[in-house]
């Protein structure tokens, strides 16, 4: 599904590689724990799956793309497949939890019909059944990010990318979000979380990568925060 | 679609005196090119026109005549005469001479002020005669001036050109004067464009940042936008092509060719063809700063 060969990134006027010489392969419905501090290269890791950055050395393979040599113009099809949530949510102020949901079909060019049929389902997945009404204003944390996560699966997508999708979230408020994405994965979604939860990934007990000043130190199956 | 749609209402609403005053500087502009263009047109008609019928006048001595290259009390001889027609047609730059004797030219008079006082005044032995020279190039006629000035039994050397030159560098200068001024006036609106779009798309990046994230195309995000300043465009382009169109019939159509019939108007057609070439400048206005001030934003 995601293939990094021998992947370095430098950012422009900078000395110091954001990544350097990333060897692995994330597998169909893998679940994956990214750690490590700020700074070593997560984000970019991260970025790099979703075509904003191009690696400045090695190839990157995202759903059977070498994102290298991918048209511009075929970046859109790429992210179609690949949902993304974020810490802050990033939520369409003054929308409803529905429209910010719908937002994401209308925009990629799905039929009304089809926005009709999927966005209820969706919410009911990511259990905001009954809400499609409320404003996100009036909505908790927790509950944001779930018409977030919503957002981001909505369209069905092979890949989900979660940069800290609780670190604005209290502890309990996270095991539900967690729980949410364990369920997307079971339903064949490899899921690639950037984390700086050690009890998450303690209790997860996932694959775990992580990343020292860009370097990949740690490739553990079933891995612990610290290791 | 809907969404798009709504999208570029609401720019439009929100940016509502933007838009206006993109709307006002298009308008203004572009009329004020297609002034340039259509004065452009008539000073090309009226020279088309008046070279076809300049001609080089070369008068000729008689007893009476003082100055130029005449003797005192006497005229032309019959070799002069020949000597002057062979050194006129020899030279490259003359296309055609004609020989205007003093008779003919008593003719010419009396045609032309025949209700006219005047035509008493004159007999035919006060007239000159005279060689018309059609020019190759009438813009070249320094060169033909001079070189018949020059030749033994002239009098004197009329050439409409040196009077109508001045008028022309005068109109020549009115239309580059309006082009330029227009030119100036489009940078503007060009650059007002490229702001009200700018601010646009800022006060909608959470929005864009969105759209592409999930994966909406280029096309998709920019739609709103460049129907946006499309809109502020084409009304642009309404109110100065209306606004030409009614000058052009008030002032010329109306007025002008019936007061002036002696000089060739430009028509419906030349103004039909300013208005499109305004419409073709007012939409590459509203397109090519739209694109610049989004590319920002659009980078993937």
């Amino acid at each position: 599904m995601i293939m990094f060969e021998d992947v370095t990134k430098f950012y422009p006027g900078q000395l110091r590689p954001a990544l350097r010489n990333i060897n692995l392969e994330i597998q169909r419905g893998e679940f994956v724990f990214l750690v490590g501090q700020s700074g070593s290269g997560k984000s970019t890791f991260l970025r790099l799956i979703l075509r904003e950055y191009r690696p400045t050395k090695g190839t990157l393979y995202v759903a059977g793309k070498n994102l290298g040599t991918l048209n511009q113009w075929k970046v859109p099809a790429l992210r179609r497949q690949i949902g993304t949530v974020f810490q802050d949510f990033r939520l369409l102020p003054g929308k409803t939890v529905y429209e910010n949901v719908a937002f994401a079909l209308q925009v990629i060019g799905k039929s009304t019909k089809q926005i009709r049929q999927i966005v209820p389902e969706t919410l009911e997945t990511v259990g905001l059944a009954g809400k499609e009404g409320r404003l996100n204003e009036e909505l908790s944390g927790g509950e944001q990010q779930r018409v977030a996560i919503a957002r981001a699966y909505v369209n069905r997508p092979q890949i989900l990318i979660a940069d800290e999708p609780t670190g604005n979230l209290d502890p309990e408020t996270s095991v539900g979000i967690m729980k949410l994405l364990d369920r997307i994965n079971r339903s064949d979604t490899t899921v690639i979380m950037a984390t700086h939860d050690s009890t998450i990934v303690d209790q997860m007990r996932r694959r775990v990568l992580e990343l020292r000043e860009g370097e990949l130190v740690r490739d553990q199956p079933k891995g612990v925060y610290g290791a | 679609m809907r969404h798009t749609l709504r999208e570029t209402w609401s720019g439009l609403r929100r940016n509502l005196a933007m838009t206006v005053a993109v709307v006002v500087t298009m308008a203004v502009s572009l009329s004020l090119f297609g002034l340039g263009l259509l004065t452009s047109m008539e000073v090309d008609l009226v020279k088309g026109r008046w070279y076809d019928r300049i001609e080089i006048s070369v008068f000729l001595c008689i007893e009476t005549t003082t100055g130029g290259m005449c003797g005192e009390g006497r005229g032309t001889t019959e070799a002069q005469r020949e000597a002057i027609r062979q050194a006129l047609e020899a030279n490259p730059e003359v296309q055609e001479v004609f020989y205007e004797s003093k008779e003919a030219a008593y003719e010419e008079f009396r045609r032309v002020f025949r209700d006219s006082p005047i035509v008493g005044t004159r007999t035919a032995e006060q007239m000159q005669d005279s060689f018309r020279i059609k020019l190759v190039n009438p813009e070249n006629y320094q060169g033909v001036v001079s070189e018949a000035a020059s030749l033994q039994g002239v009098q004197n050397v009329q050439d409409l050109q040196s009077i109508f030159e001045p008028l022309f560098r005068w109109l020549n200068g009115l239309q580059w004067a309006t082009i330029g001024m227009s030119v100036l006036l489009l940078l503007a609106a060009g650059l007002q464009i490229a702001n009200t779009i700018r601010m646009a798309a800022f006060t909608r990046r959470r929005e864009i940042g969105i759209m592409r994230l999930v994966g909406a195309s280029n096309f998709y995000i920019l739609l709103p936008f460049l129907l946006e300043s499309l809109v502020a465009g084409i009304l642009g382009v309404i109110v100065s092509g209306v606004t030409v169109a009614t000058g052009y019939l008030f002032l010329i159509e109306r007025n002008a060719k019936t007061s002036i019939r002696t000089l060739p108007w430009i028509d419906w057609s030349h103004v039909a063809g300013a208005i499109l070439a305004m419409a073709a400048v007012g939409l590459a206005l509203a397109i090519i700063p739209t694109l610049l001030a989004t590319r920002r934003y659009l980078r993937i």
